[in-house]
């Protein structure tokens, strides 16, 4: 008979990474797992949640209050400390490196609380991957902005057709071997100077 | 020049001011030592971030490597604390209605914590009478100098920490917020959050850290042990440029400086105005700007030295409030987590005038004193506690028991 499934508590105030970890652990056939973005009144949830395992944002500055929370319940109900085997240092590194901070109820064999660790890793490295790309995206679409931009003060300035705009850009990145964007950059802004 | 990197982490508070001036005004500079501040979030995070070696050094609350080497850490993790980086900077302070209360009861200025608490013990019993739920009172973490002054200021006015009020911890950028939600009726905190709370018109500064212990410890560098142990030239140059940074911190005529640069979005992300406060001693309380001794010590008085007898009144408290059991080696633990020793060899070829003791008793001081130093001239004091005791660390297991029925609340 395989043993009852742990039940998780994910703290987190990003509620996308929130649910990118929630999906994941779902897919591994975790049941019970609760996603929680704010933490006010969090003492009482995880008194009716009883969570065996607890995944929190390492940046979360509430940690220090729940780390409290978790010694002081120790008289009351089960203890909960955090997910260190010292034997593992490993397994605490990656999870710092990542961001993760894990606790478990005291007690609790490591080899099953492992996993659920481990998902949460590898989807906070996912969500820190996904929201790198977004910020390059985002960079890309705004450097090409900067370029159209240019191209036509170039066009209106200097009479020429897109594309000699273009080849007079590019000519002067390669030149003095900087970005195509930054050249754009400070053709905006220097246009903007001489208008004024 | 720079060939020795070390990255250190620290919460926005303005007793890192010490490392952020090591930095911006080049002390570490000037030692070879690259050296990287990362704001953190947490304490537990500083811890965390310690423990896997992305710091080797950081902004530490003074009990944390007590604590830490105690065993009482999630995470197996032995610091020391080769030096202090300044005394006092916090503050009691209490939300408006809390203090209006106080107030009708008698309490008056913040440079009398007697009689602040004994309103406050009135206020207390005012409510129980009315069946009133407790007040509530945040401190930052559980094993910081602002828990154990609080409960120590609490249970010296005969109000009892764990009966009659209720102490919860709020990081410290979330006390003001929390205030004024609220969800506390006071707070410990360092500065610059007694200030933001009471710029913001939420609350009123009831007392201060140097009123309940004046020259009190507070933060501390804390430091890995094996990294300290294999890097002992890098600790040492890293200790120099920090003292070089504390006696500029200290100096009146830099503290303009020192709260522009302190304000910057890296560090505290607050207007400069109201970081000044707390390094001149000139605190808007609420009631007015007011004056007091020794707020914050950068340099003054041995500021950065890390007396071992401040290690040991830290574990009595720990002691006192059931953080840990009473011992002969987890005293030992304790003391020797602080370590004068490695400060005195890192800042012996500068010739300052360092304390030739690693112990005093604390409160024995009622005027500044001069004390045997290594060399030159060195002024102590005073360094009282407000309900006039006296901490012996050759005394302590005496000290401890005397203390045993204050938290019963007798």
């Amino acid at each position: 008979m395989s043993p009852r499934s742990l039940s998780v508590l994910v703290i987190d105030e990003n509620t996308l990474r929130a649910a990118i970890i929630e999906a994941g652990l779902r897919e591994a056939g975790h049941e019970h797992v609760t996603v929680v973005h704010d933490v006010n009144g969090i003492a009482q949830r995880i008194a009716e949640i009883e969570p065996d395992v607890i995944v929190i944002d390492l940046e979360n500055p509430n940690r220090d209050m729940l780390e409290n929370m978790f010694n002081l319940s120790r008289a009351v109900r089960r203890p909960i400390a955090m997910f260190v085997d010292q034997s593992d240092q490993s397994a605490i590194e990656a999870a710092v490196d990542a961001g993760v901070s894990a606790y478990v109820v005291d007690g609790l064999r490591q080899e099953r609380v492992k996993p659920i660790v481990d998902m949460a890793i590898s989807r906070f490295n996912a969500y820190s991957k996904l929201a790198r790309e977004l910020e390059e995206a985002k960079s890309a679409l705004e450097n090409r902005k900067l370029v159209d931009r240019a191209k036509g003060i170039l066009m209106r300035s200097k009479g020429i057709s897109e594309e000699e705009a273009y080849t007079l850009l590019r000519r002067a990145a390669m030149n003095q071997n900087r970005k195509i964007s930054e050249i754009a950059q400070s053709l905006i802004l220097a246009s903007g100077l001489l208008d004024e | 020049m720079s060939e020795h990197h070390i990255t250190a982490g620290f919460l926005p508070l303005t007793d890192s001011a010490i490392l952020v001036a090591a930095r911006e005004k080049g002390f570490a500079a000037s030692e070879g030592i690259d050296l990287t501040l990362v704001r953190e979030t947490s304490w537990a995070s500083i811890r965390d971030r310690i423990a896997v070696g992305h710091f080797e050094v950081a902004h530490m609350l003074a009990p944390m490597p007590i604590a830490a080497n105690l065993g009482l850490t999630p995470m197996r993790l032995d610091l020391i604390a080769p030096l202090a980086l300044g005394l006092g900077g916090n503050a009691v302070t209490v939300s408006n209605a809390l203090w209006q209360a106080m107030e009708e009861a008698g309490a008056k200025g913040p440079d009398d914590p007697a009689a602040v608490g004994a309103a406050l013990r009135k206020v207390i019993e005012d409510r129980q009478g009315q069946g009133s739920g407790r007040l509530r009172f945040g401190v930052v973490h559980p094993h910081s100098g602002h828990n154990f002054e609080l409960r120590y200021w609490l249970a010296a006015c005969g109000i009892d920490p764990e009966r009659d009020v209720e102490i919860t911890v709020v990081p410290p950028p979330l006390t003001a917020d929390a205030m004024a939600a609220g969800r506390i009726d006071g707070f410990c905190v360092g500065e610059p959050w007694n200030s933001v709370a009471v710029a913001a018109g939420h609350a009123r500064i009831a007392t201060i850290k140097a009123a309940i212990w004046r020259s009190s410890p507070e933060k501390v560098l804390g430091v890995r042990a094996d990294w300290a142990e294999a890097h002992s030239d890098t600790l040492a140059r890293l200790l120099r440029a920090l003292y070089r940074a504390a006696a500029w911190c200290g100096e009146a005529e830099n503290h303009e400086e020192l709260a522009a640069i302190l304000s910057g979005e890296a560090y505290l992300g607050q207007p400069a105005k109201l970081l000044l406060g707390a390094l001149d001693g000139r605190l808007e309380t609420g009631g007015g700007i007011h004056r007091f001794a020794d707020f914050f010590l950068a340099v003054e008085k041995a500021a950065t030295f890390p007396w071992q007898s401040h290690a040991l009144w830290f574990y009595s408290q720990m002691v006192r409030w059931g953080q840990v059991p009473h011992g002969e080696a987890n005293a030992e633990k304790a003391r020797a987590s602080f370590r004068p020793d490695i400060y005195r060899a890192a800042l012996g070829p500068l010739g300052a005038a360092l304390p030739a003791a690693s112990m005093k008793v604390e409160g024995a001081l009622t005027a500044p004193t001069p004390v045997g130093a290594t060399s030159g001239r060195l002024i102590l004091g005073p360094d009282g506690f407000f309900d006039g005791a006296v901490f012996d660390p050759a005394e302590l297991d005496s000290y401890i028991y005397g203390q045993r029925s204050a938290g019963a609340g007798d």
